[in-house]
């Protein structure tokens, strides 16, 4: 730990579990701070000072990026604001979190759960209310070292006793009582480490120190070409070192960089993007596909969820689609579709995929879960729309077997190119819930297949590729490595339209929800998608993984493609507001999927369950804010299977674990075209 | 003493800025935070947010005065401002703010502008305040360390 501590010299080289420093500890602890209020950052300032630690403030997100690239052991927490002019305050915390792995604390005047929810889920150690006290600011160092001690942890595993180690992780969680957001955190990570404890074998790490591992661009496109090499579902640490074999790199850190990663796809998926930005997120001109996933899962929904006013169906799937004015957009010529479907990843090849899709076990299954309802078209459209289309018609209704005309015209008006397609997958998903059922699962699976992959080609760190590349940039980055393929969601049409349906209900209007629950939920995607950024893209890729792992085996068991589905959806969602409930919808959507693989494949490994786990945690709590509608949703067309429903329940009663129950309540699916 | 009669003007005039509820339990904290090296530490806040926000203000002030009005960009605004406010404690002006951010909410530009006066009003009459608070306590020497008030 680069602890400078003052003055005194202490044993500070180690972190050893449970082991502070020195003496002077806290003393002299990096903050960084950043906040666009003047005012605030120096009171801040002041406040920290006073509490003897190291400060350094900016007062822009991109600053202090760039203040941490360049020195990357040079800070030990960071502290940010929520609302920032230049880059929204979540996605520097997931930038912060997945290339420097420091705690980062959240502030904002706002108290309003989703925002603090939305803290929770993007890996925020804590939450912070303005006007921040002093008091609240002198306990941030117990984040720094909890975050240290669970470091340590994996690598005290092997001798130590376990109970040991689980009763310090205890006991610190239990010391941390800071404000607000950090219980349900650790009790998520505490049980998605003793998960992984658990189906790990214990690894003796010979060093006792540990010194922090800064991930790389490329270490992280490493981690990621590990990942998918072995399956998100297979992918443990200790494969996944042995893999990537970078010398000096332990397990641990694999570990809870997996875990980070997992976060991310999972918020990927469910985080929709600001309203407008459809590409924004979705696209991330960078390598990572991730930010292309989004960009396209959250372009389509901001599509959809902006325009889908309370009406018809039709006219949903028309907003779903991108039209801007929620009109039944125009349907792109299918060329133009082919175009926006020319990936260049051959894999994510949605029109070609999507046709054979939903019989064939093309990647696309993934998006099986979700927009079972929708067609390709529709799907298309919905990339569409998310891409800053207007235009896109998602012709819900019209039932068209052409899936790939409809992706194509998502992907074309979209100048951007194969990405869109991708995205449009994605997107279609969520459209599907819009959209009528005729979506065919088959191409929403794709859809999600693809974004999810796309979300894994991503490789990189996750940097949302702001509004550029069309869709997903699921085909440039990164080596599309994901093997969207892989996917065999299959056709389950039922299943997809299990997540189509229920997650994705934000904003939905009342119309919405009417025509056949998958409606809504793209909008909620649209939310979600606030976010813009890699967050889809990881979450997809993590839960295609894992459904494409499982799935194959079991053809109608699309557990994963839902809950993919659903993540993808939400970012799409529109606003705020909005995108607080999808982002819940999604999450709920998201353990759901997950739970539901977890019944039928009991072959998932224990990254599902710890991603279920993880998914159930967050779903509930998302869930909790004002998701009733949705969540109401959820239950309707969710009688597919009881995971579903007991994922949703939970979620719904903000529980515990969605892997022990799978009772659903038999939600009537019938919306569910099958 | 002769510093006597002086500090129980600006103790008093602090206890009345508490007592009619401009100012909130957030001001004692910053209060708190002057030190040796920062003597004034509160004045220099204040001072800092008056200039800072009045440029909030008068962009709030602007998107007022379009139409149809951008509820979206007024709602972002305030809250930077709310922020601000309730970072000095002014709590008059942060009631205020809340009041306004629920016209926006509401959709109701007739209700924002005249919430949005009353606001102004708030954030001028605690400038003044304080000002006036500022100067006595210079006057009166050396702050003490910060009293909470009755």
């Amino acid at each position: 730990m680069n602890l400078s501590v003052k003055a005194m010299t202490s044993s500070s080289g180690a972190w050893k579990a449970g082991e502070l420093v020195s003496d002077q500890f806290p003393a002299g602890l990096r903050v960084l701070v950043v906040d666009d209020d003047p005012t605030c950052l120096m009171i801040l300032e002041k406040m920290l000072r006073t509490c003897h630690y190291e400060v350094t403030k900016c007062n822009r997100a991109e600053t202090a990026l760039s203040l941490l690239r360049e020195n990357k052991s040079g800070f030990d927490i960071v502290i940010s604001d929520v609302h920032m002019p230049d880059m929204d305050g979540f996605k520097l915390l997931e930038h912060i979190g997945l290339e420097m792995d420091l705690p980062v604390i959240m502030m904002s005047a706002d108290d309003g759960k989703n925002v603090v929810m939305k803290g929770v889920t993007h890996g925020a150690c804590d939450y912070l209310i303005k006007p921040v006290r002093i008091e609240a600011l002198k306990n941030i160092w117990q984040h720094v070292v909890r975050k240290r001690k669970n470091e340590w942890k994996d690598i005290e595993q092997s001798g130590s006793a376990e109970e040991g180690d689980r009763q310090q992780k205890q006991s610190a969680d239990e010391a941390d009582y800071s404000s607000s957001a950090n219980e349900g955190n650790w009790k998520n990570s505490k049980k998605r480490r003793d998960e992984e404890e658990d189906a790990e074998e214990r690894e003796d790490t010979s060093t006792l120190k540990k010194p922090r591992v800064v991930w790389s661009v490329e270490l992280h496109q490493q981690f990621v070409a590990a990942v998918n090499q072995l399956g998100i579902d297979k992918a443990v640490p200790k494969k996944i070192l042995e893999l990537m074999n970078v010398p000096g790199l332990t397990r641990e850190n694999v570990a809870s960089h997996l875990q980070k990663y997992r976060l991310y796809l999972r918020r990927l998926s469910g985080v929709s993007q600001h309203q407008g930005n459809l590409s924004n997120s979705f696209i991330s001109t960078q390598d990572t596909t991730f930010g292309s996933i989004s960009s396209l899962n959250g372009i389509d929904l901001q599509t959809l969820a902006g325009q889908i006013p309370a009406q018809n169906l039709a006219t949903l799937q028309a907003a779903a689609l991108g039209r801007s004015a929620a009109k039944t957009g125009v349907p792109m010529s299918v060329v133009d579709q082919r175009n926006l479907f020319s990936f260049e990843n051959p894999r994510l090849r949605f029109g070609d995929g999507q046709q054979q899709h939903m019989s064939s076990n093309k990647p696309m299954n993934l998006l099986h879960g979700i927009p079972t309802n929708m067609e390709p078209k529709q799907l298309a459209n919905l990339h569409h729309s998310t891409q800053s289309l207007g235009g896109l018609n998602i012709r819900v209704n019209a039932t068209t077997p052409q899936s790939n005309p409809l992706l194509m015209q998502m992907a074309q008006s979209q100048p951007r190119g194969p990405i869109l397609s991708e995205n449009s997958a994605s997107h279609v998903p969520r459209l599907p819930t819009s959209m009528a059922p005729t979506i065919t699962g088959g191409i929403s699976n794709g859809v999600l297949g693809r974004n999810g992959i796309a979300d894994v080609s991503r490789g990189t760190a996750y940097n949302p590729i702001p509004q550029t590349s069309p869709m997903l940039s699921f085909p440039g980055n990164q080596s599309t490595e994901i093997s969207v393929n892989s996917f065999p969601l299959g056709s389950t049409p039922g299943i997809s339209s299990m997540t189509s349906k229920g997650s994705f209900q934000d904003e939905v209007t009342s119309g919405m929800k009417g025509s056949s629950g998958f409606i809504p939920s793209y909008d909620i995607f649209n939310d979600l998608q606030q976010q813009k950024s890699n967050d889809w893209g990881l979450q997809n890729v993590g839960l295609t993984y894992d459904a494409s792992q499982h799935v194959s085996p079991l053809q109608g068991n699309i557990d994963v493609s839902p809950s993919v589905l659903v993540h993808q959806s939400f970012p799409s969602t529109q606003q705020a507001g909005q995108n607080r409930d999808a982002t819940s919808i999604g999450k709920a959507m998201y353990s759901l999927g997950e739970g539901m693989e977890q019944r039928n494949l009991q072959n998932i490994g224990q990254n599902l369950d710890t991603l279920l786990a993880d998914n159930s945690v967050r779903v509930k709590t998302e869930r909790v804010p004002d998701t009733s509608s949705q969540t109401n949703l959820f239950t309707e067309h969710y009688g597919q299977e009881d995971l579903m429903s007991a994922l949703l329940k939970q979620q719904q009663e903000g529980m515990g674990p969605a892997e022990s129950e799978f009772d659903f309540d038999g939600y009537s699916m019938d919306n569910i075209p099958v | 003493m002769e510093r006597g009669q002086p500090r129980r003007q600006v103790a008093a005039m602090k206890q009345s800025l508490f007592d009619q509820g401009y100012l909130d339990e957030q001001f004692i904290q910053l209060e708190e935070l002057s030190d040796d090296a920062n003597p004034n530490f509160v004045e220099e806040i204040v001072i800092l947010y008056y200039r800072d926000s009045s440029r909030l203000v008068s962009s709030i002030e602007q998107t007022l005065e379009r139409s149809p009005l951008d509820f979206n960009k007024l709602e972002s605004l305030l809250h930077q401002f709310k922020g601000s406010s309730s970072s000095i404690g002014a709590k008059k002006v942060k009631a205020e703010c809340t009041l306004l951010g629920e016209y926006c909410r509401a959709g109701n530009a007739e209700g924002c502008t005249r919430s949005f006066q009353q606001l102004k009003k708030e954030y001028s009459v605690l400038r003044k305040k304080l000002e006036a608070y500022f100067q006595l306590a210079r006057q009166a020497g050396p702050a003490e360390s910060a009293c909470r008030p009755k």
